[in-house]
């Protein structure tokens, strides 16, 4: 009865959503300062296509939203290892390639790996794409760790000496398992996409050793506190890190912010865009990929956030300092080191949440 | 007039049912299910189209599985009793501060306790949320509060204080005053003056009077204040996800963990059926404390 009721409930309110969707509206919801809004009126008044953007911070919202259904969006923006997760489930619809010319300038380099989370590319773009690795203050930490400061390696974060004296002027790190652990795994040699339970919990020794000098565990503050001077070491993404850099610039408060890739190995995402299997209406949806896909469009939106895209016929039209700044496109002997991770199934993800708590609040 | 009385009783009743008993028992139902890659993410789903078999089946599938798990880490054990002891110290703190100031505005001459009640209800006006983030504008390291402190010199180094289970309690302190306000006042304002006097006539001195007559008298409203600021203290988890640090261990911040990074229904709605099973605990207990201090009084 419970069920009956909890089903009845939601066939009304995709109902409700379905009803107040008019054929000229599509519903995006996509990550936090993650596009150049100057697009988004773009395509309203390309296609005449009223646009609802809504944002999220967290892959576990999105996919909460939609594991639940009936969410009422016709584009969300998982990350890859989430995506191959709710296509299992069920959650989203294949595209159909016939509304999707711009296709044509898609970059095979990087579809190539994204057929790893979604077989053929059957039900996803990719939109951006980038790597984790650290964002450094340099003068900081050249005062409190030499000239010889090891900011491109992952000892700098992981080895107990180094970050005992980066206490000192503050470090964060990504509130996010499914990339600490694989780092510390890396760290160690050990296989960063190892799904043996025995294998990530070797992680805990590594990331308890540095807990203690580990100021804050977040996903977006670091922007801010590392373009501030708050901080002098953050883990986290690269476009994030580099909006720090341009945010420190543009202030010229003397703070310079460096991100390198660790040379051990980083963990490379993508970000892709794909259509709910209950969006309210597909058509649009599409609409709204072929226009991400121009490679105007994408040009525009790389220049604005400095993520990569999967874009190839975009590269001409991007700025010198995105193209060219292998922090953002990697060289290929870079390229060559990242690697990728898969999706934890739910009993591999138990051990991790729980892992992952023991280690921030040492319960 | 009787059929007036029948709906006088059914519309409380309907309420109970459909925000409540209905609710409750989708939850339970999903804590006695199994986690699953679908949507939604839990087997088994009632499938009417099987006739009887079907529903004998699906209730066949449910097991207590998840409440036996959550006996076996010791995390939400650890959890549940450190909400419990959070939501149990702001509940005194709040008592404890908000009993004068609700005390004062009951003596305050009668032209005046409008204004200070409006005083009280006034930051409702703005929005929770907000208020929560005004408080790390003033805890952080670089907030008021450590400014006006190094000011006037009572400390030389900022106090760190946001991301603590102190910034937790004064969050809470701070958002659950009102509600122990409140019904304090109104159980001390309908209190008849002339008791006092007669206390005072009959030889207590002030501070007898208040422990022997006001504070009996005021007890309903202190009792419903308690209620009413430990019970959403006891299941929070904007505060301390806000204020708290990583160390901060709440029953609240757990259950999301539970529903958003496990992606485990079940447990998350396990984990809240046994909350529930706390909260309501007290409550009996203390109904039926009531009930048989009535009989005494008979």
């Amino acid at each position: 009865m419970g069920l009956n009721t909890l089903q009845i409930g939601s066939a009304i309110a995709v109902a409700v959503l379905a009803g107040m969707a008019n054929a000229d509206e599509v519903r995006v919801y996509n990550w936090s300062d993650y596009i150049d809004e100057a697009l988004l009126e773009k395509f309203e008044q390309e296609t005449g296509i009223d646009l609802i953007y809504d944002v999220f911070d967290s892959n576990e919202i999105l996919e909460t939203k939609m594991l639940a259904g009936g969410s009422g969006y016709d584009v969300v923006v998982p990350t890859g290892t989430f995506l191959q997760r709710q296509i299992t489930a069920g959650a989203f619809q294949p595209l159909d390639m016939s509304l999707l010319p711009n296709a044509v300038n898609i970059w095979d380099v990087i579809s190539s790996r994204t057929a790893q989370y979604d077989p053929g590319n059957a039900y996803s773009i990719n939109y951006m794409w980038g790597t984790t690795g650290i964002g450094v203050n340099v003068g900081k930490v050249q005062e409190v760790l030499g000239p010889d400061a090891p900011i491109n390696s992952l000892a700098l974060i992981f080895d107990p000496a180094n970050m005992e004296k980066l206490a000192e002027c503050g470090v964060h790190v990504l509130d996010a398992p499914t990339e600490m652990i694989p780092a510390a795994l890396k760290y160690i040699g050990e296989d960063p996409d190892s799904q043996d339970p025995d294998v990530i919990a070797l992680a805990e020794p590594v990331l308890a050793a540095v807990q203690p000098y580990i100021l804050k565990f977040h996903s977006s503050e670091y922007i801010n506190a590392l373009a501030n001077g708050d901080i002098c070491v953050a883990f986290g993404w690269s476009g994030d890190i580099l909006q720090a850099q341009a945010r420190a610039i543009e202030a010229e408060n003397g703070v310079e912010i460096v991100y390198n890739a660790p040379v051990e190995g980083a963990l490379m995402w993508f970000d892709q865009m794909a259509i709910p299997v209950d969006a309210p209406n597909p058509e649009a949806a599409h609409a709204f990929l072929n226009f991400i896909l121009d490679a105007q469009n994408m040009a525009d939106a790389s220049n604005y956030v400095f993520y990569a895209n999967g874009n190839l016929a975009s590269q001409e039209l991007l700025l010198d300092e995105v193209i060219n700044d292998p922090a953002i496109y990697p060289d290929a002997a870079t390229l060559a080191n990242l690697y990728t991770t898969t999706p934890y199934d739910a009993r591999v993800q138990r051990v991790v949440t729980r892992l992952w708590t023991r280690i921030k609040s040492g319960t | 007039m009787d059929l007036r009385r029948t709906f006088l009783i059914f519309v409380p009743f309907a309420w109970l049912l459909l925000l409540f008993l209905i609710p409750f028992g989708i939850v339970l139902k999903i804590s006695l299910s199994d986690i699953a890659l679908s949507i939604p993410p839990y087997t088994p789903q009632l499938d009417l189209s099987a006739g009887w078999s079907g529903i004998v089946e699906y209730f066949q599938a449910l097991d207590l599985e998840n409440y036996v798990f959550l006996t076996q880490d010791n995390l939400y054990f650890l959890a549940y009793m450190s909400s419990v002891q959070i939501a149990f110290i702001s509940m005194v703190i709040t008592l404890i501060v908000g009993y004068p100031i609700a005390y004062g505005m009951a003596k305050a001459p009668d032209h005046w306790r409008p204004t200070l009640m409006m005083l009280v209800i006034l930051p409702f006006w703005t929005s929770f949320l907000i208020r929560v983030y005004a408080w790390m504008g003033i805890l952080s390291q670089e907030g008021f509060l450590n400014q006006f402190l190094l000011w006037i010199g009572i400390i030389d180094t900022p106090l760190t204080i946001l991301n603590t289970n102190w910034a937790v309690y004064i969050g809470i302190v701070y958002t659950y005053l009102p509600f122990m306000i409140l019904p304090i006042y109104a159980a001390l304002e309908k209190m008849d003056g002339s008791l006092m006097e007669a206390a005072e006539d009959l030889g207590c001195s002030q501070t007898s009077a208040f422990w022997l007559v006001t504070f009996p008298l005021s007890r309903p409203g202190v009792i419903a204040g308690c209620f009413l600021v430990f019970i959403p203290a006891l299941g929070e988890v904007v505060i301390p996800s806000l204020l708290g640090g990583s160390q901060t261990l709440m029953i609240g911040k757990v259950l999301w963990e539970e529903f958003f990074s496990n992606r485990d229904w079940p447990v998350a709605s396990a984990v809240a059926v046994i909350l529930l099973l706390i909260l309501v605990i007290p409550i009996v207990l203390f109904q039926r404390n009531e009930q048989k201090q009535r009989e005494a009084g008979r």
